[in-house]
């Protein structure tokens, strides 16, 4: 067992961990729940040791009687993959692109055991078969740029599991991933944890994702534990305010009453785009038809490369198409000529990275004023700026700040307000409240639902994840490969999905148990 | 770090100074020759010493100064302004035939030696400063093409920049309200390193007798007449080749250091 | 890998065809006419109207780049106006030093610049790092002539270990090396310089990527992940480097084998500018930049070779 004990951990003078105290027990699953800077990772890091050399750890985290947090590197680099693994949350980029897979596993083999590269290959092979990558389609010799993103992890499980550790650390394993994949991914660490009775600490935002796995939960706030407890009883009758928070706002929300919304918006008819590739073609939208109504909210839900994002770009107008048309309120919207001003005025946009979507230079009212190119800045525009800030929950004193003074939810506040600010018909949000915590994305949510009412609106809501749709929008359609594959009534979608792609991303959608609220 | 950056500052300065000062006062007269004072080794009248003609070697070099930092000046200027606008356009239209067309050219001029070629040139258009200055700009235009396009990429695929197309900007606006501002500091960084690269090629097209024509004073040309009485009077050589590594080193310096300073990614590391 | 190759390749055709076209128009604008050049001052005009026509050079434009064009293809580089012989001899005559010269530095360059290198990246942000760095830069901001004058100086002039200039061939191997030896200290150095900055940033880049991290949870120590899996992925931008590097020391002697009274190809070029002998310089100019774009091509190799992910396209 590995026991951390006060673990206190000041970086640049600051205290970013402060007396962390949990029980790592093997065979049992610690769900380490939090907002991001809540110091779930560095945690993880410090049990391993791999803080950032500025930082001072004190405390202990105590294996084998033995205090990690006082051996010197030499010994914490036999412990490391040898009796601590850990994976992290990007798979893309967490393994070497100049490497076999199969020589990637081996290393920690040949490093820790002093294994030669045949013996050690031999072993990889079988530790690659046990996550779920075997031996005939996927041999040794592949590189990571021939894998998938949950394949990619299942390497990196692999060589963290090489040497059968006491304690796996996996660090939001599965939050770059789509949910099928995030399924698999979770269901094969559960069975690693019951057939190698390791312990495992899973670090995550998502409570759903814990309440499914963990057998014991920490609930972290501001480099503190909050809260902790077996799963069952700490999501029955969680006693600290934050723990309740949380489990609030992840709840979902409930579904819209069904309604009408007979006068089209947007019309598209059987879109087609091709992108040219190196090797070869992909078609990335293939025939899509679809409706927006006036004052309809319409979500497209699919996993990633599924042309979701294709088709938000070309009803905006940003994607030319090789076949069909799009129209909004009759008129035909073209990416290939120059759009009309007042036509492309009538839609707006809200994108997924809320530090992408500003300019660093410029000040908040320049940038919120930006969609006035299209309209004319009208004299009052100071006045309109100051309207819309307050319309999001902002100060108008805002307007004079810069894009780096504000939180992940502010600035996504501030990109619903630049988009409002010329009046659209139809506003695109495309994954708008995916980087959000899951507090944060409840409020925005909100707030979302409210300027839809007040104003009108109609929105085209794009994401990966079905769960956040439910609340938010009227209709649904399902994308696979181009296509919409199942489309009806949000409630519908999610209760009784008729069609095997949807109802898998459904089953997918990790959920607390009902009767545990 | 910050001590690069004030030493790159100071010794830039320095030379600067001596570049604007030399235009109005240098201690002694360079066109007046003395030979019965030639080659004299550093003293209290002549700092420097004197070179084969007697001339006195701290006013050679202070004039020298002006006629490197010149020729690097509009060199530099040269490469930027048409480098720049190639470079924020082929990133404009990346993938499109502008795009291609650019960056080929770019492959071409990289693939000639460049001071070949500038002695080319200089031979072609006479041997003279103006022409050093066109030899070696013309060589700054695809750094500047490329560097630009390089940095201006990564700019155009984030959501800001698809929120100003939405907001129905067209490429020229964006590029020019949007993309460079954001790769100025990265642009000037890579201007003081173009800098001190010129300085460099004038140094040498002067040495072999492209560059500044006497009476201008030029600190390559300072150097080769120096070279054959090199035993004889080493501080004659020694002393403009060291004003050559001091301005460069301190624009390399000053580079970096803005580079630190001015690089996101670093502020926020800190 | 083979459509990549082809690519490659006739990128590189239609280039050398750019090239070609580019350099035979700057030659031509030269000012100076090589019949009278070869004449003198006191030349009958019936005599450099003979010599025009028998050099080809009352012919248009157009068709004396077709007859130089296509007497290159077959190996025919044309006869120098100055010394009477084909120049492909004369090239040849000249990459006998000029290439050795070239390796020799870059070999110094890389030796030097590795170690320092790796050195630095390894203690980044420590005082070997800013020693090292310091180091670097005075290096690149040394000019390599004064350097050369500075090395003669020092090693010709005051302790007579080694020639200050001049080179008598390859038949005797020996001396031919040690005249050799200072020109290629005074080329390597301030490269070496470079490649050290440009390997140390590129380490620093790739230490800070999560395969790193994921090696350092694996067990490796800090220089271990440097050297196993930092170091293959840094490569990629040293390479670039290297490759503009022996370009620009095959070509870029010029001034040190003025120094050193080396019979480069660089010193043959510049000779035959001031003599306007258009004919050497637009064909060693033309085998040079082939040399460049050659090198080009073989760094385009060596990525596919040390990354997989370019093997595909």
């Amino acid at each position: 067992m590995i026991r951390v004990a006060d673990l206190s951990v000041v970086l640049d003078g600051r205290r970013v961990l402060d007396r962390v105290s949990l029980d790592l027990v093997p065979g049992q699953v610690t769900g380490l729940v939090g907002e991001s800077g809540s110091g779930k990772s560095m945690t993880a890091l410090a049990v391993m040791g791999l803080l950032p050399q500025r930082a001072r750890a004190s405390g202990q985290v105590a294996l084998d009687g033995r205090n990690l947090l006082a051996l010197p590197e030499r010994e914490l680099c036999r412990i490391r993959g040898a009796r601590i693994g850990m994976i992290f949350q990007e798979p893309m980029t967490a393994l070497n692109p100049l490497m076999t897979i199969g020589d990637q596993v081996a290393e920690v083999l040949r490093l820790h055991q002093g294994l030669n590269r045949r013996a050690a290959l031999g072993q990889a092979r079988e530790r690659l078969d046990r996550v779920g990558l075997p031996a005939p389609r996927f041999p040794l010799s592949l590189y990571p740029h021939e894998l998938s993103g949950g394949q990619r992890q299942r390497v990196a499980i692999a060589l963290a599991i090489a040497l059968r550790p006491d304690l796996l650390i996996a660090d939001e394993p599965t939050t770059a991933l789509d949910v099928t994949t995030q399924a698999r991914i979770l269901d094969l660490l559960k069975d690693l944890v019951r057939d190698e009775g390791m312990a495992l600490l899973l670090i995550t935002h998502d409570l759903a994702v814990v309440a499914g796995m963990a057998d014991r939960v920490a609930v972290m706030q501001n480099g503190r534990i909050a809260e902790e407890g077996p799963t069952g009883s700490l999501f029955r009758g969680p006693r600290h305010p934050y723990t309740r928070q949380l489990l609030d706002a992840s709840r979902p929300a409930p579904a819209r009453p069904a309604s009408d919304f007979p006068t089209p918006l947007v019309q598209v008819e059987g879109a087609v785009r091709d992108y040219r590739t190196a090797d070869g073609g992909l078609r990335a939208l293939d025939g899509i038809s679809m409706t927006i109504g006036r004052g309809e909210s319409v979500g497209l839900v699919g996993e990633s490369g599924c042309g979701k994002s294709t088709l938000a770009r070309a009803i905006l107008g940003l994607e030319p198409l090789q076949a069909g048309r799009i129209t909004l309120d009759g008129q035909v919207v073209d990416a290939g000529r120059l759009m009309p001003r007042g036509l492309r005025a009538r839609m707006q946009v809200v994108f997924q990275d809320p530090f992408g979507s500003f300019d660093p230079r410029w000040r908040v009212d320049r940038l919120l004023a930006e969609p006035f190119h299209l309209t004319g800045r009208p004299p009052d525009w100071r006045k309109r700026v100051a309207e819309a800030l307050a319309e999001v929950g902002l100060q108008p004193t805002d307007a004079r700040k810069f894009i780096h003074q504000f939180s992940g939810g502010q600035r996504q506040r501030l990109a619903i307000a630049r988009a409002l600010i010329i009046r659209p018909a139809l506003i695109v949000l495309d994954e708008a409240v995916s980087a959000l915590d899951v507090r944060v994305r409840a409020q925005v949510l909100d707030l979302l639902a409210r300027l839809q009412r007040d104003h009108g609106l109609s929105y085209l809501f794009i994401s990966h994840d079905l769960s956040v749709v439910r609340g938010i929008t009227d209709r649904v359609l399902v994308m696979q490969a181009g296509r919409v594959v199942e489309e009806g009534p949000t409630q519908q979608i999610l209760d009784a999905p008729r069609n095997d792609h949807s109802r898998s991303l459904v089953a997918a959608i990790p959920a607390i148990p009902i009767d545990w609220s | 770090m910050r001590i690069g950056l004030i030493l790159g500052c100071a010794l830039a300065g320095l030379a600067l100074l001596a570049a604007l000062v030399s235009s109005f006062w240098t201690p002694h007269d360079v066109t007046r020759l003395d030979i019965a004072q030639k080659l004299m080794p550093p003293s209290g009248v002549h700092w420097f010493g004197t070179d084969q003609l007697g001339r006195d070697i701290l006013s050679m070099a202070m004039l020298g100064a002006q006629t490197s930092l010149a020729v690097a000046l509009v060199a530099v200027a040269v490469g930027m302004a048409a480098g720049v606008p190639l470079g924020l356009l082929a990133a404009a239209r990346r993938g499109g035939w502008v795009d291609e067309i650019v960056m080929r050219g770019n492959d071409l001029i990289f693939a000639f030696p460049s001071l070949v070629i500038a002695i080319l040139m200089t031979a072609v258009l006479g041997p003279s400063a103006t022409n050093a200055m066109i030899a070696i700009g013309i060589f700054n235009i695809p750094v500047f093409a490329r560097v630009t396009r390089g940095a201006a990429l990564p700019i155009w695929v984030l959501d800001y920049i698809r929120a100003a197309r939405v907001a129905g900007k067209g490429a020229v606006l964006i590029s020019v309200q949007h993309v460079l501002p954001n790769i100025a500091s990265l642009l000037i960084v890579q201007a003081t390193i173009q800098f001190s690269l010129a300085i460099l090629a004038e140094a040498g097209l002067s040495y072999v007798g492209l560059g500044a024509q006497p009476p201008t004073p030029s600190w390559g040309r300072m150097l080769a007449e120096a070279q054959t009485m090199v035993s004889l009077a080493p501080h004659a050589a020694i002393i403009p080749g060291l004003c050559i590594v001091l301005t460069v080193l301190g624009l390399n310096l000053l580079g970096d250091g803005l580079r630190d300073r001015l690089d996101p990614r670093l502020r926020v590391l800190r | 890998m083979l459509r990549y190759l082809l690519r490659r390749m006739f990128v590189m055709g239609a280039s050398l065809l750019a090239a070609s076209v580019l350099i035979f128009s700057v030659v031509e604008l030269v000012p100076g006419d090589p019949a009278s050049f070869m004449l003198g001052t006191g030349a009958q005009p019936e005599t450099l109207a003979a010599l025009r026509t028998q050099l080809g050079l009352d012919q248009p434009l157009p068709l004396r780049y077709a007859a130089w064009a296509g007497a290159i293809l077959q190996g025919d580089f044309g006869t120098s106006f100055t010394y009477k012989t084909p120049v492909a001899g004369m090239i040849l005559d000249r990459l006998q030093v000029s290439l050795p010269l070239a390796v020799l530095a870059l070999l110094l360059a890389v030796a030097i610049a590795l170690p320092v290198g790796l050195f630095a990246a390894g203690r980044h942000r420590r005082a070997g790092d800013a020693l090292a760095m310091g180091a670097a830069h005075l290096g690149v901001a040394l000019p390599n002539f004064w350097l050369a004058m500075l090395l003669v100086l020092v090693f010709a002039v005051n302790l007579q270990w080694l020639p200050a200039g001049g080179f008598l061939g390859w038949s005797d191997p020996v001396p031919a090396l040690r005249s050799l030896i200072l020109p290629a200290v005074a080329l390597a150095l301030p490269q070496a310089a470079i490649l050290a900055r440009v390997l140390r940033s590129a380490l620093i880049e790739t230490m800070g990527q999560d395969y790193v991290r994921t090696a350092r949870a694996k067990g490796l120590s800090a220089s271990q992940a440097l050297r196993r899996h930092a170091l293959r992925n840094a490569l990629i931008p040293v390479l670039t480097i290297l490759g503009m590097q022996f370009s620009f020391l095959l070509a870029g002697a010029i001034i040190i084998e003025n120094v050193f009274y080396l019979p480069g190809l660089g010193r043959m070029i510049f000779q035959a500018i001031t003599q306007r002998d258009l004919i050497v310089v637009q064909s060693a100019v033309l085998v040079l930049v082939a040399a460049v774009m050659a090198v080009t091509f073989l760094v385009d190799l060596a990525y596919a070779a040390v990354d997989p992910r370019l093997r595909r396209a």
